[in-house]
């Protein structure tokens, strides 16, 4: 009964949204406020429908409901509790709904909020993303209906995939979904600010937060995602430049970029049509990213069940919004215009150049990503793009942006003085040398590639921190300043655990002991365990330094029971120094056993950093928002942070 | 990822048959300098049975395989580049994750320099003299 | 020409959608095939097993007739269900010959008791390195090798009943 009425609620969700798209679009063009306004409620009530079916389909999967089909599939009663609710969205029709259901609540977050461009913009705002989720909505109860019956049903779920029972998945897409679907605002705000010719500052400050937030949730969901590869893939790498990380990546780039440039456009009024691009792209970006996922395109380590047809559905919404949005502003770009110029050396020009460098990285992780299937549809040769490629290209435009990045925060609007710019960037730079030399002569790097990493990253920590002194301490420059740390912290992180790297890889008995660096692990024992739905086998490693022991590490080669299925457990023991990672191999059948054991230094800062990232995004968002709420008279009581100069 | 586990899945034995591949030890050379250049190499060829995975993180026999191949050849004196090419004649381009330098990949490698050169154009006609 | 340049964006994502169109529903595991077609067999003699003599490149490039090489494993499921069509060629008058790959000799003999044994001479090449020479991209394929020792044709994956004319077919040509 209950996933009818998910389904019900589905269908009334759609309906909603209908609604919310159709009855704006007749009253603004007639100019009947009454029945524009109805996007509101449309909006709310979509939200709440949607989550009612979000609900159900959770309540199917907590019951373990198998005469749902999508349950029957995906679910097994012996798996923990925690995935049976992180199971929802675990495959493609719950995680659509997902999307579905961000989208929905994003909508209805719009209509709630203060509408400081006028109710009329709100309006359209609300019928451009009622327009949106109608898509997606026909897909899910026409092409992938996650509450399909199966009759008889069965007596028990066929489990979920082993690498995606895993607290990561709890939170990455959760995450990764609320960043790819709050760019649809920023997507919705660019179109309805391109019909009402509203594109300016104000319009900027009101899509600003927005953009913000996205950006925050798919840092994290990112960063998330490359953590949980990384520990559970088993082979240690954090980065592989799969075109399923290059469709997430891809989103992320036009997001930074148009966080950047729409800065521009509130303070300068400068940048409009290339902002109103990136608004379009970011948001483009996210879906050709789901659609990569689901279509099955392009070979990945991380793909999804793949279906063509629905791959033509997607590939139809996409050809719809995207190509409407792009001939929307084919028209509009020219009568919006760029605005204002500005001189050569100006933050205006520092944030454009950040822009540029984002916007070529964008391009070529695309060009590297779809170039194999290019030349073979052209009847070329068979080539892989791999990381080499990525890695050669853009790691040289990352250190350029990391340079300009502790330069730009530091520059004024309009025309900047450069007077002052030497002796506020002295500290930085003396960072930078020391962190050359040090790398050279404490720890002996001798790559070029390294040490200018070690050389960026401090140079723009120590930039990052004194835009504190150059600004004060407010919400807006204290995101900015974490935002920045934060890359400088990731930048570290992956130099020196690539740099720095130790390895080991050895076949040991049981009492064998190994020495990498200052670290000797020896194989304690090799036993039988079982979990809650899997038994593995797994080894004692107990490392030790100077003769202490320092760690305890159990890599294990667990063996699924539902479904039957092996995965590689990665052993790990961390420090804020690096952490130890061991991998657990195969017998040779004599009694030995293949051991991989890494010492990464730093590692985990790459992640760190970009938590600091989010965050950083959060504290601009809540700038924004304290800036939208009225200012005149009392003083936000709940604001910790004094406002400086 | 569930291709990547499918993937692994057709690679393991099959049940009711003899048990599995020969064992074949990953085993490093004793030359550090030597097992650097081998493992480099590794990175960058293509696991021909895996979903986009390069030999060196790979789990699949034939991965296991070519890893001895690039140890031997790499210690027989074999430069990296002359290891490559022996693959790449074997498999094609397809083999190595370094796209080849030939016409039909030059638009691949201008990329950057082309995106670079039509965004400072576009720059420079937005900055005031 | 302004109006042109706006309309720069809407004609790349077109063109991008085009290729995608163009691509979907297209099997994405590349295939893979030998390059060493139309080139010699490289260098290789392997002992023999179950029997059978062993094989090596001297073997094939003895200037008999055509020959069908057989990469097989006894772990491998796919070589158990291609059996019956290695028989049916060698009782079409193929010769056919094997190379076990990563396998060991009481395995090889267990799975041929089971299974049949079509092969006149079968290479034990328990580190799997002549796959890599072949430019073998899996377990099993089968090579047409002429007289010369010239690769002449490769077959991916397991025999299937209407690939038997083919490979009669390619091995006519061979000759």
């Amino acid at each position: 009964m209950i996933p009818e009425l998910g389904h019900f609620a589905l269908w009334l969700a759609a309906a909603a949204a209908l609604l919310q798209s159709v009855a704006p679009t007749i009253g603004l063009w007639r100019d009947e406020e009454a029945l524009s306004g109805l996007a509101v409620p449309a909006a709310v009530a979509q939200g709440l429908f949607t989550a009612l079916a979000f609900a159900a389909l959770t309540w199917a999967f907590v019951v373990s409901d198998f005469s749902v089909a999508l349950v029957a599939a995906n679910s097994h009663t012996m798996k923990p509790d925690m995935y049976l609710v992180t199971g929802v969205w675990a495959n493609h029709e719950g995680s659509l709904l997902l999307w579905v259901l961000v989208m929905a609540l994003a909508g209805a977050g719009v209509a709630v909020a203060p509408a400081t461009l006028g109710p009329r913009f709100r309006a359209r705002v609300l019928s451009v993303q009622g327009i949106v989720s109608l898509g997606f909505f026909a897909f899910l109860l026409f092409a992938s209906n996650p509450f399909d019956r199966l009759i008889p049903a069965p007596t028990e779920g066929q489990g979920l995939n082993p690498l995606l029972q895993d607290l990561g998945l709890a939170v990455h897409p959760p995450l990764l979904y609320i960043g790819y679907v709050g760019l649809s605002v920023a997507f919705a705000f660019a179109v309805a600010g391109m019909l009402e010719n509203v594109v300016g500052p104000a319009w900027a400050k009101a899509t600003r937060p927005w953009v913000a937030g996205a950006w925050a949730m798919l840092t994290l969901g990112i960063a998330l995602g490359s953590y949980w590869a990384y520990y559970e893939l088993g082979w240690g790498g954090w980065w592989f430049w799969d075109p399923v990380e290059n469709a997430a990546l891809m989103p992320w780039l036009a997001a930074t970029a148009l966080l950047h440039s729409i800065a521009v456009v509130m303070k300068r009024d400068a940048l409009r049509a290339w902002t109103l691009l990136l608004a379009v792209a970011a948001f483009s970006l996210s879906m050709m990213g789901t659609f990569i996922v689901r279509s099955g395109l392009l070979t990945s380590v991380h793909a999804f069940a793949v279906d063509p047809a629905r791959g033509l559905f997607l590939m139809i919404l996409m050809a719809l919004y995207i190509g409407g949005a792009l001939t929307i502003y084919a028209f509009a770009a020219g009568r919006v215009a760029e605005g204002r110029q500005f001189a050569a050396v100006s933050r205006e020009s520092a944030l454009v150049a950040n822009n540029l460098l984002l916007t070529v990285i964008l391009g070529v992780v695309l060009v590297g990503t779809m170039y194999p299937m290019a030349l073979q549809a052209a009847g070329g040769a068979q080539i892989s793009v791999g990381p080499p490629y990525f890695n050669m290209t853009i790691v040289p435009i990352v250190l350029v942006m990391a340079f300009l990045m502790g330069v730009a925060p530091l520059l004024g609007w309009r025309r900047s003085a450069t007077g002052h710019l030497a002796a506020r960037l002295l500290p930085a730079a003396v960072a930078a040398a020391l962190a050359v030399v040090v790398a050279l002569t404490l720890f002996g790097v001798r790559g070029i590639g390294a040490l200018l990493g070690f050389g960026a990253a401090a140079w723009l920590a120590v930039a990052s921190i004194s835009i504190l002194a150059k600004r004060g301490l407010t919400l807006n420059s204290a995101g900015m300043a974490l935002a920045h740390l934060g890359v400088a912290v990731s930048i570290l992180g992956a130099t020196a655990s690539g740099a720095l790297q130790r390895e080991a890889l050895v076949a040991m008995r049981v009492g064998d002991a190994i020495q990498m660096g200052p670290w000797r692990a020896e194989l304690m024992d090799v036993r039988p365990i079982a979990g809650p739905n899997w038994t593995a086998v797994e080894a004692r490693l107990d490392v030790r330094r100077g003769g202490d022991s320092v760690a305890i590490l159990r890599p294990q080669s667990r063996m699924f029971v539902a479904p039957a299925q092996e995965t590689t457990e990665s052993g790990r023991a961390g420090w804020w120094t690096g952490e130890l990672y061991s991998v657990l191999g195969q017998p040779d059948g004599t009694g030995q056993w293949q051991v991989h054991l890494w010492f990464k230094p730093m590692v985990r800062l790459i992640w760190w950093g970009a938590l600091l990232m989010a965050f950083g995004g959060l504290l601009a968002l809540g700038g924004r928002v304290r800036a939208l709420k009225p200012r005149r008279g009392v003083e936000m009581s709940g604001s910790p942070i004094p406002q400086a100069a | 990822m569930k291709a990547l586990v499918m993937a692994l899945l057709l690679l393991l034995p099959a049940p009711g048959l003899a048990a599995d591949p020969v064992y074949i030890a990953d085993v490093p050379l004793e030359d550090p300098v030597a097992e650097a250049r081998a493992k480099a190499l590794m990175a960058e060829l293509r696991c021909l049975t895996c979903q986009n995975q390069a030999i060196l993180d790979s789990n699949a026999p034939q991965a296991q395989t070519m890893r001895v191949e690039v140890r031997e050849r790499i210690s027989a004196g074999e430069d990296p580049e002359e290891v490559r090419a022996w693959f790449v004649e074997r498999y094609g381009d397809w083999v190595s994750f370094v796209p080849p330098a030939r016409t039909d990949t030059a638009l691949l490698w201008a990329a950057p320099f082309l995106f670079l050169l039509l965004g400072g154009v576009l720059l420079a006609r937005r900055i005031r003299r | 020409m302004k109006r042109l340049f706006w309309l720069l964006p809407l004609l790349g994502f077109a063109a991008l959608l085009a290729l995608m169109a163009g691509n979907l529903g297209k099997p994405t595991e590349a295939v893979i095939v030998s390059h060493m077609i139309g080139k010699p067999v490289p260098d290789f003699a392997f002992e023999g097993t179950a029997g059978a003599q062993g094989l090596s490149r001297v073997d094939l490039a003895a200037g008999g007739p055509p020959v069908l090489v057989n990469v097989f494993a006894s772990w491998c499921l796919p070589c158990a269900v291609e059996a019956p069509q290695l028989q049916a060629l060698a009782d079409n008058g193929a010769i056919v010959h094997g190379i076990a790959v990563r396998d060991t000799a009481a395995n090889v003999a267990g799975f041929l008791g089971k299974h049949g044994n079509p092969f006149t001479r079968i290479g034990m090449d328990v580190q799997g390195r002549m796959m890599l020479a072949l430019g073998a991209s899996g377990v099993p394929e089968t090579y047409v090798i002429d007289g010369k020792g010239i690769i002449r044709f490769q077959h991916l994956g397991e025999i299937r009943a209407d690939h038997v004319p083919i490979l009669l077919a390619e091995l006519e040509k061979a000759k």
